[in-house]
Formats: structure tokens, C-alpha cells, sequence
């Protein structure tokens, strides 16, 4: 065990990380340089397009170091806000950290947060000033700012670059020196941390953890404390670039465990893994169930494609439990489903792998939070879809969820980002300078604001700099409406949406407008209102389109006009009616794109 | 029955509305002049039947030197049947058209012109920038019936600025003149047009879709009113002045296209030359025609039939659904709505357009698309 060293790596998006990553991988002799595709870790096609992690990973490496044999698990993990259980539950497992900070960008808000998670683990923190190598590299002010948030001696940051390798050695010797070994009772009974899991089509749902005490055996009886089930450990092995089985893995390692179990949901990041026979009395601390943030609907674009879509959306579970999902049918829309995310980028995520993985294109309905409702008689209602939100008259109060919002930004910016933060509802907590220029500004804002445009506009009144970061506080009273829209007098369920009472008025005002812009001129007159239980707050109309009829057939260029109207016809096709009036696919996410 | 159609890419001048293919001047008129005639040879085969019509296009085909032109009919006359042929069209601009010329063209068996009038108003030629003015307008059209020629003339409606008014008095000139065949057209904004940069700099108002609307119905009435037929959506005629070329479009009949940009339909497939000059000249002197085609799926001649025949006074026939396999019913049903509305009239013979219907002719034309 004392030669065993679990570490993750904290940073920002865009820090290089998985570049460096590669690095370590590569100078341990874990993947040769011609297995070597550009970033081994991120091993999804989307994570590798954006640059981010999605998922978690785990991978063992070797390293010699002054004569003595080393076992290396890096735990990477996911850098977004809306994977930060996940997150946690990685750190969880670690005893150290690398801090890669990009030398010309500086610390960021996101790395912050976690940050402050693998302090509060008792993580060793190892700093790293990473992309030495471009010109714009600020090492001096970077590390007065590392040294300023974790106090650390400023010799004990160690400059690299992932993709020189300066560095790389300094930081492999370093993880053997600094970050300690893990502890652990190899006699207790079984105790190890599921950190992720990951879904196989011939093996199925594949648990990754970290030992904590005992020793995990193939062949024998496992239970899964916090969903209670018990399953029988077909085989077990470390995280080589390759699964690698093994007969146990030891207290201190990271490894897998193969049973054969189906369905994502069954295997909870945050579970304890323990032996039946000689199970643990107390599971590790911190497991949470991951409770989705944000609700959208999800329609197949073709109705005929809905058995096709639930399929998809299942396949998808199997591999993202943190999906939840239920049917739910739409007047406007047909039949669909109600789906829970993480968060926007985990919606996002979702949408982009049922049109890859899937060759689904689907539509998504504007997202919402969750809301408590509660009524005269005192009962409660959750409300995850505008429609569930009692008749106002039955309304005693509503809640919304709030959140903690962290925002780093250059002193320059600090005006707009408060105006924006502001004008979101938001009242401002804490303002703490970083640096001479740097500010760290603490909000507390309603969640639904940042599901609406907020994180596109933060960055463009900060020309891209202010990076952001949130926590969930928590519910809070709030005036809160249900706002309907009408085309030609026939409500549009998929458009309602609830809102602060004190914006209705704008916000109608801005639907209807965008409404008119995005819906096609018809045969006939189209008004279209918003409303808030029978009153109407805001209007626009539409005129008939009074032609639709092509000049003429130019010198018998016939195949090009018929091939005008088969995209007419295709167009058509996808498009939604309500009445009579027709309604384009990107209609239904138009309350996302508001202009001022 | 087989037509001809031989294009002519020179223009003198850029109208703002126009995506057609041609170039500015004069340069390479002998060039492409050889070329047309080598395809035309070469595609002798392709037609055996009699040539009924044959139509110059462009471009500007009047803006061809005459010997040019001469020597294109004489190429055609020495590789194709030409003893049924009926009607022979010369697509004119007025700017070009005096006696000397009409002269020579009728010498030359071309019976027919189709003007490039467009509007008797200056304001109106000058935004469009054409090369004409209101005067030349008419006074082409007074030589040309004078030496008996069937004249059709091109008459655009819709002009962004242009009034009811402006646009009756057009109509008015034109039946009082006693033009034969009348082509009216709604201006259309097409995409890389010179019009189209004048909108993206803010220079030109865009396209309005009302006045178009309101200015095709009056066409409608007031052209019928005088005993011109509106025999397709956007072509008018006296009795018997019918346009046969642009008729056989639409009547699914074959055609050859010859010279750049020119399409061919042979019931089986359509192709079109690529719209390149240089490209056009360069293939041809290795006598091959450069073009692309496409073979045409039983949909694609059914979705043909129902877009070209639904824009014809004639509709479509009953009989000829039939033979497509295609129920009558099912159309109907489709078009409860439009036939509510008065937009479509179906009797035991036809289905047709009314005019407001014609205003629609595309929605309705794709919505029966198989």
C-alpha cells in the first residue's frame, strides 16, 4: 500500500489537462507512442470535440522511482458544474491532486470550487503552472495568485507544459514525494468507494472503485450497500489502458468489478461496495441519490419515430444514470417525454448523443427547474413541468430553488456582471479581489435564471473571461406565474413556461415578438398572445402570406423547381400544427434565445 | 411534338432581378457561336421526330450579330427536320429591335418575338437597370406587329415603390398596342443578383409580397377582361396565340437544350449543360457536351406532372391520375381545406387553380407530392 498513489487532477476546461494527462500516461510506458491518439482519456467523440470531460476515468499506471516500483491511479474527472457529485465522489477516492493552471490564463472560477472540494478532502495539492510554453505566459502573477489561494510555498509550483513535456518528470517524482499513500485496513472487512461506472454492450455495467479497506474478490458474494442489492463478482482487475483482471484487488487500489448487472441505475456513484459474508457495519459517508436540476421536454421530430425515440432514450440510460426521463404527451407536440437533467450542459450532452449515437433529432421543449407548489388545503406539489402548477386560485405559495453562484472575473467586468446578475434576480454576497485584477464576486440567484441565456451572456459582456461556478442554496419563496402562449386563441402547451411575475410582461412581450419572426406567414392571419390565466399581457399578429407561387419555370428547368418543393414539402413535414397554424421545430426553443 | 431551345448567354447589361447565366459584351459571341453549332451536330441523334419549335433564349439573344444567328438556324436546319416547324421565337430587348433588324430575323423564318418590355415607365427600367427606355418600349412593339410577327411581351409586377396605378396603365398600353401573348411576372428576388447586394447594403428596398399579390389579381382580371386568356400562372394570350414552346414544357413533351446552361428533357431523363462559357467552348472543341442529367423516378414524374399541369388553365386530368395510379380521392382529401376555401376547383374532368388559388399554386403544388 505504500507504494500505491491515487491522484486526480483539478482545472479548468481548456487548461490542458488531457494533454498533460497524456503525458504522464506516456512517459510511465502505459501507452506506447503509437497507441497514443491524441488524448487517451477523454474516449468519447463528444468529450474529445469539446474538450471536456464528461464521464469520469480511471487508468493505472507504473512508475520506477529511485529503485522502488510504484502503482499510479489517476482519477479524472468531469469539469463541469453540472457533474459535480460526481466530481466529489472522484476526490473522494483520492489522497492528492494536481492544480493545472494554464500560466496565461490564470485560476479560474470552476477550479476554485473544486479546489476547495479536494482541500476539504485533506488532499495533498500539488501545483502545476501548465502551458509554459506560449508567449503569453504570465508565471510570476499566476503563481502569486496559486500562492494566494492555497498558501502553498511559491518553489513548490512546478512549471510545464503538456506539450513540450517540461515538467512532466518533476511532476511524476513529485506524486511518489508529496502525495501520500493511502490508508487503510487490509484486514477489516470490505469497504470500497464506487466512484463511476461505465456501460459494456457484451459485459454490462462496469463499477469503477477505490478500495478503502479489505480486499475485493473474484468469485465472491458483493453487496452494494445503499441500493441493497447483492450480486456475485464475475471478475475484478485494475485499470490498465486495457482492463486488466486480476484474482483481488487490495485496499489502497483503484480497480473494476464486473456482475453482470444491466441497467446503470443499479450501480450509484457514492455506494459502498461490501462482502456479503463479512459485510462493513457503517458505509462510507457523502453518498447522495443525484437529483436531476433541470426539466425539458424531449419529442421525436417525426411522431412516427416515438417507439424509436423511447428505445434510444432507454440504451442511453443504461450508460447515464444521472438520465431520468418519463413519457408525457404534448397537444402540440404528441408524445414525448419529461426528462430530468443535471444541468444545461447535461441536457445539451443528451441531445447531442441521441442524435449521434442514435440518428435521433429530436426537439427540445424550454427547460425549467423544479418548483414547490403549495395549496390553500396545504398540500405539496412538485412541479416539474409548467403544466403541473395548480390553478393559481388553489395556490397558497410557490418556491423556487437558489443557487450560490461564484464568479471570477477581470476588474474591468465587474460592473456588467453585477448589472447582469442584478437584472437575474440575483443580490450580490461577497466581492473578494484574487489579484490587482482579478475578482471573485459570490451571488445568490434564482437556478432558473442561469437555465435561461445567462451563461452566454456572462461571457459576452466579459469578452469571454469570467468563468463561472454554482452550488444549489435553497428554496425560496417566490412570485412566480404561469405563463401561456396562444396562436390564433389555441394554447400551446410545449410554450408555457413559469416565470417571476415581475418579468412577465417583458418576457411575453419578447416570446410573442420571436414568435412572429420564427413562425412562417401562413394562408391566413396568425395572432399570437401571451397570457397569464385569462389575461392577455402581450400580442403581436401575423399577416396572411398572400403568395407562395414561383415566377416562372426557367427555360424548362424543371428539376430544380421540383426540387424547391420536395424541401418545401420535407419542411413542412417536420414542422408541429396547433389549430391550423403550423410551427417550426426551432419555435419551441425560443424563449432560450431572447434578444435585448 | 419536339422543340428546340438554344441559348444565348451575352447581355449588354446586368438587370437587377436576374440569376439567369450570361456574361457582359460581346467577346466571346464567336467562340461560343462555334461551339453551339458543334453540339448541335453532335446531338442530332437525339431527336429524330420533326422539330416543331424552336426558341433562342438568353441572356439576350437579339444582341447576337445577325450572321451569328444566321448561322445557328442554318446549322440547326442542316441537322433536324424542320419541315413542321411552326413557331420560331426570338427573345428580343427593345433597345435592340429597328427595321433593318426585324427584317433580317424574318428573312430568317423567326415568326415570333417576346419582347423584353418589362415596363412602359422609366422610372421603373431604370431601377431594374435596363438598357431601354419607355419609348423604345413601345415603338419596338409598333415595328414588330406592324411586320406582322406574333409578339409576346415580358411585363414584370410587383416592383418594390410602384403603384396600382402604374401598373393598370402598363396592362392598358399593352392590350391597346394589341400584343398577342403577355408574360407577366412577379419580381422575385433571387439569391447572388445584383439586387440582392443592393438589399444587403441597404441600398434597395426588398420584395413585397402584398403588392405582388394585389398587382397578379388585377393582371387576372383586367387581361381577361380583354379577352386574353390566362392559360398558365403567369402567361396571358389571345385566341390561338398560345406560346407552343413554353407550352410543351409543361406538357411534359421532350426538348433539346442547346449552349451553356440550356436543360433537355427526353421522358426519360432531364439534363442541363453546366453554366460556363469557357468550360462550354473547351469541351465542345474535343466534341463533348459538358453536362449533368438526372433519370427521373416514377415520383419524380408524377411530382412533375402535378407541379407543371397544376399551374395550366387545363389543371390537372382526372384521366391522366388514372394512369398514375393515383386516387382522386386522396387529393381531395388533402385539399378539403383549399377547396373550401375556393382556392382549388375539381369537377369530373380537371382539378384546377382559381386564381386566388394560383397565388398558391407552390403550397399546393408540394402539398400532393408524392
Amino acid at each position: 500500500m505504500q507504494h500505491i498513489r491515487n491522484f486526480c487532477i483539478i482545472a479548468h476546461i481548456d487548461h490542458g489537462k488531457s494533454t498533460l494527462a497524456d503525458r504522464l500516461l506516456e512517459y510511465t510506458n502505459t501507452v506506447s507512442k503509437r497507441e497514443m491518439m491524441a488524448q487517451v482519456l477523454d474516449n468519447m467523440d463528444l468529450e474529445r470535440e469539446r474538450g471536456i470531460t464528461i464521464k469520469s476515468h480511471a487508468i493505472q499506471m507504473n512508475y520506477v522511482f529511485q529503485g522502488q516500483q510504484y502503482v499510479f491511479n489517476l482519477i479524472d474527472t468531469p469539469g463541469h458544474v453540472d457533474f459535480s457529485y460526481e466530481v466529489s465522489r472522484s476526490i473522494a477516492a483520492c489522497e492528492g491532486a494536481l492544480l493545472i493552471v494554464d500560466a496565461s490564463q490564470g485560476i479560474q472560477a470552476q477550479t476554485i470550487s473544486n479546489l476547495y472540494l479536494a482541500i476539504e478532502h485533506n488532499l495533498e495539492i500539488i501545483p502545476i503552472l501548465n502551458k509554459m510554453d506560449l508567449p503569453g505566459a504570465m508565471p510570476e502573477e499566476v503563481k502569486d495568485q496559486i500562492v494566494d489561494l492555497i498558501g502553498c510555498d511559491r518553489d513548490s509550483i512546478i512549471p510545464a507544459s503538456g506539450k513540450t513535456g517540461l515538467g512532466v518528470m518533476d511532476i511524476l517524482n513529485a506524486i511518489v514525494d508529496r502525495v501520500p499513500a493511502p490508508k487503510g485496513d487490509l484486514n477489516a472487512p470490505l469497504k470500497a468507494l464506487i466512484f463511476d461506472s461505465v456501460f459494456n454492450s457484451f459485459r454490462g455495467i462496469i463499477a469503477y472503485y477505490k478500495v478503502m479497506d479489505g480486499r475485493v474478490r473474484k468469485g465472491e458474494k458483493v453487496k452494494f450497500m445503499n441500493t441493497d442489492n447483492e450480486y456475485h463478482a464475475d471478475e475484478v482487475g485494475a485499470l490498465k489502458l486495457e482492463m486488466e483482471p486480476r484474482a483481488e484487488v487490495l485496499a489502497g487500489d483503484v480497480g473494476y468489478i464486473i456482475t453482470g448487472i444491466k441497467q446503470a441505475k443499479e450501480v450509484k456513484v457514492g455506494d459502498t461496495i461490501t462482502s456479503v459474508v463479512n459485510p462493513t457495519p457503517i458505509a462510507i459517508q457523502g453518498f447522495e441519490d443525484v437529483k436531476p436540476m433541470v426539466f425539458a421536454g424531449i419529442y421525436p421530430v417525426d411522431t412516427e419515430d416515438y417507439e424509436e425515440l423511447r428505445e434510444s432514450m432507454f440504451k442511453l440510460q443504461l450508460n447515464d444514470a444521472s438520465l431520468v426521463f418519463e413519457p408525457e404527451s404534448s397537444a402540440a407536440l404528441g408524445f414525448g417525454f419529461r426528462c430530468g437533467f443535471l444541468g444545461m450542459l447535461h441536457m445539451e450532452i443528451i441531445q447531442e448523443r441521441l442524435e449521434r449515437e442514435f440518428g435521433m433529432t429530436v426537439i427540445t421543449t424550454v427547460p425549467n427547474v423544479s418548483y414547490k407548489a403549495y395549496t390553500n388545503k396545504g398540500e405539496f406539489v412538485e412541479v416539474n413541468n409548467p403544466s403541473d402548477l395548480p390553478d393559481p386560485s388553489h395556490i397558497d405559495y410557490v418556491e423556487e430553488p437558489y443557487i450560490n453562484a461564484t464568479i471570477i472575473t477581470s476588474s474591468d467586468f465587474v460592473g456588467p456582471v453585477i448589472a447582469l446578475c442584478m437584472d437575474k434576480r440575483g443580490t450580490i454576497k461577497n466581492q473578494v479581489y484574487l489579484t490587482t485584477n482579478r475578482v471573485e464576486l459570490t451571488f445568490e440567484m434564482p437556478l432558473a435564471e442561469v437555465v435561461f441565456d445567462f451563461y452566454d451572456k456572462l461571457k459576452s459582456i466579459s469578452r469571454g473571461y469570467a468563468s463561472f461556478d454554482y452550488s444549489p442554496s435553497e428554496y425560496k419563496l417566490s412570485h412566480l406565474v404561469k405563463m401561456d402562449i396562444m396562436l390564433n386563441k389555441e394554447p400551446v402547451d410545449a410554450l408555457s413556461s413559469i416565470i417571476h411575475r415581475d418579468r412577465a410582461f417583458d418576457l411575453g412581450k419578447k416570446i410573442c415578438k420571436k414568435l412572429r419572426e420564427l413562425i412562417p406567414r401562413q394562408q391566413f392571419d396568425i395572432a399570437i398572445q401571451a397570457s397569464i390565466g385569462a389575461k392577455i399581457i402581450a400580442r403581436e399578429s401575423l399577416s396572411a402570406l398572400r403568395k407562395d407561387v414561383t415566377a416562372k419555370c426557367y427555360g424548362g428547368d424543371i428539376s430544380r423547381k421540383r426540387k424547391l418543393l420536395e424541401k418545401q414539402k420535407e419542411g413542412k413535414k417536420r414542422m408541429r400544427s396547433v389549430g391550423s397554424v403550423e410551427i417550426p421545430q426551432s419555435a419551441f426553443m425560443a424563449v432560450l434565445k431572447l434578444d435585448d | 411534338m419536339a422543340g428546340i431551345y438554344i441559348h444565348i448567354p451575352f447581355c449588354k447589361q446586368a438587370c437587377i432581378y436576374c440569376n439567369f447565366y450570361f456574361e457582359k459584351g460581346k467577346k466571346n459571341q464567336s467562340l461560343l457561336v462555334d461551339a453551339l453549332i458543334k453540339e448541335i451536330a453532335l446531338r442530332n441523334n437525339e431527336i429524330t421526330e420533326p422539330i416543331k419549335t424552336l426558341y433562342f433564349g438568353g441572356g439576350t439573344p437579339s444582341y447576337l450579330e445577325f450572321n451569328y444567328l444566321e448561322n445557328i438556324i442554318n446549322s440547326v436546319k442542316a441537322n433536324y427536320d424542320l419541315t413542321e416547324i411552326s413557331e420560331l421565337t426570338l427573345e428580343a430587348n427593345p433597345d435592340d429591335i429597328n427595321l433593318e433588324r426585324l427584317i433580317q430575323w424574318k428573312s430568317m423564318g423567326i415568326n415570333r418575338l417576346s419582347i423584353g418590355v418589362q415596363s412602359f415607365f422609366d422610372s421603373h427600367l431604370k431601377w431594374m437597370n435596363r438598357a431601354h427606355n419607355s419609348e423604345e418600349a413601345e415603338s419596338s412593339i409598333k415595328e414588330a406587329l406592324k411586320l406582322n410577327f406574333e409578339v409576346s411581351i415580358d411585363l414584370i409586377f410587383g416592383i418594390p415603390n410602384s403603384t396600382h396605378e402604374q401598373w393598370l396603365s402598363n396592362l392598358n398600353k399593352t392590350i391597346t398596342l394589341g400584343v398577342h401573348h403577355i408574360s407577366c411576372y412577379g419580381l422575385t428576388l433571387e439569391p447572388n443578383t445584383p439586387w440582392e447586394k443592393l438589399i444587403k447594403r441597404g441600398q434597395y428596398p426588398s420584395s413585397n409580397d402584398d403588392l405582388s399579390a394585389e398587382q397578379f389579381e388585377m393582371a387576372d382580371r383586367v387581361l381577361q377582361e380583354n379577352l386574353y386568356e390566362h392559360y398558365e400562372i403567369s402567361n396571358y394570350a389571345l385566341k390561338g396565340k398560345k406560346a407552343k414552346h413554353n407550352s410543351s414544357y409543361w406538357a411534359g413533351e421532350p426538348y433539346l437544350g442547346i449552349g451553356p446552361s440550356a436543360h433537355s428533357y427526353n421522358l426519360i431523363t432531364r439534363s442541363w449543360n453546366f453554366s460556363d462559357i469557357k468550360l462550354y467552348i473547351e469541351s465542345l472543341s474535343n466534341n463533348k457536351r459538358p453536362f449533368e442529367e438526372e433519370q427521373l423516378s416514377k415520383e419524380n414524374r408524377i411530382n412533375e406532372y402535378l407541379m407543371t399541369s397544376l399551374r395550366t388553365s387545363d389543371g390537372i386530368d382526372i384521366e391522366k391520375l388514372n394512369e398514375l395510379d393515383i386516387p382522386v380521392d386522396d387529393l381531395k382529401k388533402q385539399l378539403t381545406e383549399e377547396i373550401k376555401k375556393g382556392f382549388v376547383v375539381l369537377n369530373d374532368k380537371a382539378l384546377k387553380l382559381s386564381p386566388k388559388g394560383m397565388l398558391y399554386a407552390d403550397a399546393i403544388a408540394s402539398k400532393l407530392f408524392v
